[in-house]
């Protein structure tokens, strides 16, 4: 067998793609917003409910569905799964996920099947932050992971801002860079109606926004959003038939570098995205110079700029001057973010650019869409650099 | 010794307490695989280099440089008083790092790579913690 897995392109397709109520709603519990994004996902496919024969379920921190997806299987009445799972690594799984499904519909395991993610953290009047303050790695109070909460280091934003400061150290990396990467975002986000923040933002808008955890300010890290995302994935010959113009799977891989956390080894600064993309590239056969538009993960600016270096859109050190002039912003050389991401559009973990990304591959943009877009690369990352996952779109078949 | 010391106590566990006992000895206890000599941090029964379960605990050095830091401004229980204060990893020279914070440096002076030696801070009457300050050895 051809080890670049290039006998897998382009043989599956995204088909359907389903975006719930999103942001500050709130009332629903996340297997609501999950069944809604099913549900309009199917539609948006032309499929009846009876043609899902496989759903894989990606968990928030809200639970969803039960063991094995199988609370929302039955919330929803599907009786035909073939395929059925929950999955979790984070926000690299939603990459994952179509993965798994694409390997399921080539090979005839199944042949539409459903990738959902929900949450419903927001609770009114309580900030975005609290259902995630209690996370990061490890929590437990006693043993050495109780070193962690003794010297204070509490939630995500901590461990991002260890990263965030390494890299500034290692490569004289500043604010101002985080920050365009924040602004660019923003100018896309005014251009999507369903983002939440689309008011303009400026760089001294950026440093006048309060920390969090110095090296980040509020507006380096994502917001907190209740709704829910689905895809369909369906086999390429039975996704020209279909209601909505396919988006091809061209490439598609994962990384998972493992953190030995000592000497010589970096993940805040060299993530999984080289093994992920090296398989991603080599299915699809493209090169870094190909990508027309990137959706990349950006639950904090930083990771934006590591994800461009580590793809090599630009050397290790340069993530920094490579932002700084306004390449990723509408009318940039490399339209990045088009939504709006989750830095001002919404937060769905991986299915943020992966929605997006389906979005802008199948033309359907509006104003935000982006002219050339025959290859789209989207990111996925999960934990605290631990995961990397690709997928490369393509409205070619070919 | 402080009576006011309101912050997270941690506790030791069965695969820990070495590192908790030695830290009230002021000596700073790490893991060290018997087979492949690789010292090994958090704690743990099987080395993940070798996978041999044959370890001992050794004395490590104390001396390290600040691998990174972050300043929190978020509010948490037992560290809300005082206004944002911060939190560093420290890579010890015999390689692993672990999480502490730097004292008797000036905040705006603390620097990523900045030699550090261990100073044992005893918080309790049954606890010590391990912190950092500037190594100018
Ligand atoms: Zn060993």
């Amino acid at each position: 067998m051809d080890a670049t897995g290039r006998e897998l392109k382009a043989r599956a397709a995204i088909t359907g793609l389903g975006i719930s109520e999103m942001g500050r709603v709130y009332g629903h519990d996340a297997q609501h917003f999950a069944a809604e994004a099913i549900q309009r996902a199917v539609a948006d496919a032309g499929l009846r409910k009876e043609d899902i024969d496989g759903l894989l379920v990606n968990p928030g921190v809200s639970a969803l569905g039960g063991m094995g997806g199988v609370g929302l299987q039955n919330y929803l009445g599907l009786t035909n799964l073939r395929l059925l799972s929950s999955m979790n690594v984070g926000g690299a799984t939603a990459n994952v996920m179509v993965q798994y499904a694409a390997m399921s519909v080539i090979h005839g395991m199944a042949n539409h099947v459903v990738c959902v993610f929900a949450d419903a953290p927001l609770q009114p009047n309580k900030g975005g932050g609290a259902a995630y303050a209690g996370m990061g790695r490890p929590t437990r109070p006693s043993g050495m992971g109780g070193l962690y909460p003794a010297f204070g280091v509490m939630g995500i934003n901590a461990h991002y801002a260890i990263a965030a400061r390494r890299h500034m150290a290692m490569y004289g990396t500043t604010n101002d860079h985080f920050g365009a990467i924040a602004v660019a975002e923003r100018q896309w986000a005014a251009m999507n109606p369903i983002a939440e923040h689309r008011e303009p933002m400026t760089l001294e808008d950026y440093h006048a926004s309060r920390w969090v955890a110095e090296p980040l300010h509020l507006l380096d890290c994502c917001l907190v959003s209740n709704g829910g995302v689905a895809v369909i994935v369906s086999r390429a010959d039975a996704a020209k038939d279909m209601k909505q113009p396919p988006a091809y799977i061209w490439g598609m891989g994962q990384g998972h570098p493992g953190d030995m956390r000592r000497k010589g080894w970096d993940v805040e600064t060299q993530t999984g995205a080289p093994m992920s993309k090296e398989k991603a590239f080599a299915m699809a056969g493209i090169g870094i110079d190909d990508v027309d538009v990137l959706q990349a993960y950006d639950c904090y600016t930083y990771t934006v700029l590591v994800t461009l270096e580590d793809y090599g859109f630009c050397a290790k050190s340069e993530g920094g001057p490579f932002v700084a002039d306004g390449k990723l912003a509408p009318g940039g050389a490399l339209p990045t973010n088009t939504g709006g991401g989750q830095l001002s559009a919404y937060y769905m973990w991986g299915m943020t650019p992966l929605s997006e990304g389906i979005i802008q591959a199948r033309g359907q943009g509006g104003d935000r869409q982006v002219d050339k877009h025959d290859v789209v690369l989207v990111t996925g990352n999960g934990g605290i650099l631990d995961h990397h996952s690709t997928i490369v779109l393509s409205p070619h078949d070919a | 010794m402080s009576d006011t010391y309101t912050r997270p106590i941690p506790q030791a566990d069965e695969e820990s307490r070495e590192f908790y006992d030695g830290a009230r000895r002021h000596e700073l206890m790490l893991m060290r695989c018997k087979d492949c000599r690789a010292w090994r941090l958090p704690s743990r029964p099987r080395c993940p280099d070798c996978w041999s379960t044959d370890t001992a605990w050794e004395k490590a050095s104390g001396r390290g440089t600040l691998y990174s830091f972050g300043v929190m401004h978020q509010k948490f229980p037992g560290f809300s008083e005082d206004g944002p204060y911060h939190y560093a990893i420290v890579e010890l020279e015999e390689g692993p790092r672990i999480v502490s914070n730097v004292v008797g440096v000036p905040d705006d002076e603390i620097r990523v790579d900045m030699p550090l030696v261990a100073y044992f801070d005893d918080v309790s009457d049954d606890t010590t913690l391990v912190r950092f300050m500037s190594d100018k050895s």
